[in-house]
Formats: structure tokens, sequence, C-alpha cells
């Protein structure tokens, strides 16, 4: 298990460089930033000052240097936009967009595995097809849209649920139902897939011949080996939630980092843009190697093997 | 039936619904095992022998349905039972030993809880007990170190290994009935060997009926007290293993003993005995004598009709129209030939 750990973290390290790099440089080869920055009819002198003044005349492997160094000190930089620092700007948000995340993917799995066990269980039934049927409108239904539909039935018609703001829990409520019902299908027919394998295989007939309580065969023995693909999904899509939030952030007003992002990147505010980037890159990676870890421990195959 | 009777099955049928009809699986197969005895079933792939054991455990597929007159375990009617009745049986009473050790075991969990688990779940103890009761039997089933065994994984332990890992797992509860169905298929040959010996000196020791079903006529040989030779669902011979290897009856029965290559009997560079043609589809309405397009003897009145098991002593039966002393010629010919 050390051994395993040890070579996850090794191989997590480097990709993070890599990432930071890329982040780096995609920016940088979008345009010439000085240009951008100074504005469109900026003279060439203006360019060159703007240049100067935020250090990109330098060669570029001294500029990456230079904000790789102060950001594994904590320094990002400071926003062109609002001259704060831009960890600050992120640190504020991001207890938004996870918090959105976080509830998301509790709505989506609550939703998705037990009705993707039922479907398992009973392949080609009524309550399979109602499954898929849910899984199909999910994946179909642009998030926009359902947002604005239940904006208008429980915020307008019933005025049930406050439709803009991050105050309480309250306000999650419709946003996070809506990116749970967008994520819910993936994971819906992961489990159901996973189950109806599992469930043919030899073991599962003889955890039955053993005599276990139907439960617990299904939950025990069944379950544990048809969610292993499932926690590899999970890092991926909370991922995606916390990075491509930005459209359900603004019809919700909930000031997250997809919101910030996207502010950031109309104003060509770069420190931020970059800083997110890498960030939410870094978060993949991180849940990437959680995913991988937890996976180790419910597989001895991957631990041990 | 006797005191010692064990298992009492009697004219079972499986039909399985499949898309062309119906599929007669098993056909009014009746069978019988006491304390300490084995019964080897043993017929070709398809014939019903693993649908039957199936069928015994009531761990037939959804689309499958059985019927029977009688099926009693020790006196108890397993017709009668609720299916959670049945799971109470399973595991306890009734254990079963699958073909592949490789993937009969759950890989996420350690050996051991798989094992304490069945005697726990059979309210035969606590934690405790269930794990002096596992290490008792690893050490039964011939397993050095059986702590540090239980505490692995089974992705860690060889085939051989695990099979008597299931062994020990079907003999946790003590079970009364034990059903292997073809446990050493998938084995090497010297492993092979070692689980046969070792399943019939426990399956004495304990005191347990078992069923062995296989298609390997060696392991009838080496194991059986009697025998039954499956053929399209049906039982086609019964009897001792001595009776059925001395003085096969159904011409399947001969068939398949002519197919064991014997060193004297097959020249070098011969060929070996077959039995031409292949199994017969089992759906829809089936009558006559199933086996009558491969057999060499088939006469008109096997085309119709329901051909019966004929018994000729107490337990020795075969079903085939032809006499004994028929069938004894045709076996001193064919074996000529």
């Amino acid at each position: 298990m050390v051994k395993f750990l040890i070579h996850r973290l090794y191989i997590s390290v480097l990709v993070a460089i890599t990432v930071s790099v890329i982040a780096f440089a995609l920016l940088r080869l979008s345009g010439d930033l000085a240009a951008e920055l100074a504005g469109e009819d900026a003279s060439e002198e203006e360019i060159t000052v703007v240049a100067k003044q935020y250090g990109l005349d330098r060669p570029m492997y001294i500029q990456y240097f230079d904000w790789a160094g102060n950001a594994l000190q904590g320094d990002l930089g400071r926003s062109l936009f609002t001259n704060e620092p831009v960890a600050e700007m992120i640190f504020e948000r991001i207890g938004v967009t996870l918090k959105l995340a976080f509830y998301s993917i509790v709505i989506g799995l609550v939703m998705a595995i037990p009705l993707g066990v039922l479907a398992a269980v009973k392949p080609n039934t009524w309550i399979d097809r109602m499954s898929l049927g849910l899984a199909v409108f999910g994946q179909a239904i642009p998030n926009f849209f359902f947002a604005l539909l239940l904006i208008l039935v429980f915020g307008v018609q019933l005025r049930w649920l406050p439709i803009s703001g991050n105050d309480t829990l309250a306000h999650f409520i419709m946003p996070a139902f809506t990116l749970g019902m967008g994520v819910m299908p993936q994971f819906m027919r992961l489990t159901r897939t996973g189950m109806l394998d599992v469930l043919g295989s030899d073991f599962i007939r003889t955890a039955r011949a053993k005599g276990l309580n139907p439960m617990r065969v299904l939950f025990k023995h069944a379950l544990r080996n048809a969610i292993l693909p499932i926690v590899s999904l999970m890092a991926v899509v909370l991922g995606f939630l916390l990075g491509g939030t930005v459209i359900l952030e603004s019809i919700f007003a909930l000031n997250g980092v997809g919101f910030l992002a996207f502010e950031s990147i109309t104003r060509q505010d770069f420190p931020v843009v970059q800083s997110i980037v890498f960030l939410l890159s870094l978060a993949y990676i991180i849940l990437t190697l959680l995913s991988d870890l937890i996976n180790a421990q419910l597989d001895p195959r991957i631990r041990l093997g | 039936m006797s005191s010692n009777t064990v298992l009492e099955v009697e004219n079972l049928s499986v039909d399985i619904t499949v898309p062309a009809g119906t599929l007669h699986a098993v056909t009014d197969l009746s069978l019988t095992v006491d304390k300490g005895e084995t019964l080897c079933i043993v017929g070709e792939s398809g014939c019903g022998k693993s649908i039957t054991s199936l069928a015994i455990m009531n761990l037939l597929p959804g689309k499958a349905t059985k019927t029977a007159n009688k099926l009693s375990l020790e006196g108890t009617d397993l017709l009668s039972i609720s299916e959670k009745e049945f799971a109470n049986l399973r595991g306890d009473r009734i254990g079963m030993i699958f073909q592949d050790p490789m993937t009969s075991l759950n890989p996420v969990f350690r050996i051991g809880d798989q094992l304490e688990e069945v005697y726990i779940e059979h309210g035969k103890g606590g934690r405790k007990e269930a794990r002096e009761r596992a290490e008792f039997l690893l050490e039964k089933v011939g397993i050095v170190a059986p702590r540090e065994r239980l505490s692995q994984y089974p992705h860690q332990l060889s085939g051989g290994l695990r099979q008597r890992m299931m062994i020990a797992m079907t003999l946790m509860c003590d079970p009364t009935l034990i059903i292997a169905d073809e446990p050493t298929t998938a084995l090497d040959v010297t492993m092979q060997a070692q689980t046969l010996n070792l399943l019939r000196s426990l399956q004495k020791e304990f005191n347990a009926g078992l069923i062995l079903i296989t298609h390997d006529l060696g392991v009838v040989a080496r194991m059986a007290d009697r025998v039954m030779v499956m053929y399209a669902g049906r039982a086609v011979e019964t009897g001792t293993a001595v009776e059925v290897f001395d003085q096969p009856n159904h011409p399947y029965t001969q068939g398949l003993i002519n197919c064991i290559p014997v060193p004297g009997r097959n020249e070098p560079g011969s060929k070996l005995g077959s039995i031409r043609g292949i199994v017969p589809a089992l759906v829809g309405d089936l009558d006559g004598c199933m086996f009558r397009n491969r057999c060499d003897f088939v006469s008109d009145d096997c085309r119709g009709g329901d051909i019966e098991l004929k018994e000729i002593s107490p337990g020795r039966a075969y079903r085939c129209l032809l006499n004994p002393e028929e069938s004894a010629r045709n076996l001193t010919a064919e074996s000529a030939a």
C-alpha cells in the first residue's frame, strides 16, 4: 500500500508540473498579452511599457519560474482588474463552488445508485425502462433550460425556494438538483452495467448458494465490486463540477469560482484565469489520486497485485 | 426410503423458456442419495446435469421452471417451503462447490470473511466461533498456516488452494448434502487427484451425501458409489459404479466407456472411440429415444412413444428398448470391432 501510494504521488506531482506549464504557456500562446492589455489603439511604445511593467518582456521560462516560485508560496499574483491578490479572490469564492459540487454529486448519486441497482436486478422491466427514460431526460435537457424551468415553477409560481444568491442551504437546492440531474445518468448507467456484469458472475452464485440474505448478496457482494468504476467516474465528475458550473452560477447568481473565471476571461484578467485553470487542474489531479486510493482500498487486487 | 436417505428426488423436470419455445432441460429425473454415499451424475455438456443441481438448490435462473413429485432433504419437503426458508437451508444443510475456483470466490473480500460469513449468517455462532471453525476446517483440507491464509484475498491463492477453500466453506455448517459441480475440471491433473481424494475423505468423515457432477468417467471410477448417466435431460442408466462400468446396458453408456483410451486395448496410433453425431435440440415436444440418431442399434420402435427407465434390479435401471442380453451382445461385438 505504501509503495502504491508513493508511486501514485510521484505520478501526480509530474502531472501537476506538466499541467502548470501548459496552463502557463496556453495563455501566452493565445496572443500577445501586452498588446491586449494595452488596448486596441496602443502604440508600439505603450505596448513595450506594459510588457515591461508586467514582466512580459522577459523570456518565457523565466516568467514561468517566477510565477511557479511565487505560486508555491501561495502567491498567485494580483488581479489586473481589481488589484486584489488572486489567491484571496479565489479563496473567497471556492466555498460556494465546493458546496455546489458536493451537493450536486450527492444528489446525483442518491438518485443514480438505487435506480441503477434496481434496473440491474430487474433488467428489461418497467423499472429498468423508467430509469432509462429518466437518464435520457437528464442527459438530453440542457442545464440552463432545466434550471429556468425549476426557477419558473418553484421560485416564481410556488415561491418555495430562493432563486438567487448563496446565503442559505435553500439557495443551493435548485442549482444542485439541476446539476445532480445532469450527472445522474452516467452514474446510473454505469451502476446498471456494472451490477448486471457482477450479478452474472460465479461468486454471486456462490454467495446465493451459501444461503446469504438477498440484500447482503446485492449490496455487499455485488455492489462492492460494481462500485469501483463509479469511484473513478466520481473524480472526473467532481472535477467537471468544480470548473464547469459557470452557466449555473450565473443563472442563480452564485458567487463561485466558475463565475469568477467567466468574468476574468471577459476582462482579460490573465493572472486570475491562469490561476483558476491551474487550480482546477490541480483539483482534478488530487481527485484522481483520491479515487485511485479509494479503489485500492476497495479492491485488494489493485493494492496487493 | 431408509433412515439413511439424505435426498430424494422424484420425477424432476425443468423447462426453460427460450425464444424458440420451451427447452426441456431435465425430464422426469429421479434420484436418491444416502448419508456418506457418493452419487456421480455423468454426461456431456448440456445434458442437464448442472441444471439438476441448480434445481435441487432452488437456484435456477428466472426463465426456468421446475416441477417434481417429490423433492425432500432428510424429510423436509423442499417443494412446499418458501425461497426464504430455502435460503436458510443453502449453505447450512446443503453445500455446493462450483467448477471454477478462480471466479467462485469474491475477489474483494478476505478468504476468512467469506468462510465465516456462512457460519454467522446461519446463526451457528459469533465471529470468534466462526474463526475457530474456519481454522479447524482449513487444517482439515490440508492447508498449512490457516491463520495467515484466512487473512489473504482470493487472488493471492492458487487454483488448487482456492478449491480447498471452497470445500472448507461448504463444510462450515456441517451440511448433510454436498453438491459438487465439476469441482476439478478447472484444475490441473495433479491437483485434480488431490482434490478428489480430499473431497472423498472429508465426505466420509462428515458423513454427508455427495452428488458429484462430472463429464469425466475417470472421476466416476475413482469416486462413485452409484452412477447416473444423463443424456438429453434424462437419466439413461443408473447403477452402482461396478455395475455400470462392467456391464453398461445403454448404448450411450457403452459408447462413453468405449471412448476411454485403454493401454493395451487401443493400439498406438489407432483412432480413439467416438460417438457419432451431435446432441439433439431439446426445444419443443420430444418423443421417442433421444439417442436414436446416434445409436448403432436403432430400430423403428425407438422413433416414437415414451421409452421408460427399465429397472432390472433395485437401483439398477436403463432407458432403452434393447433387453439386457441384447445389449450385452452388442457390447462384446463393439469391443471386438
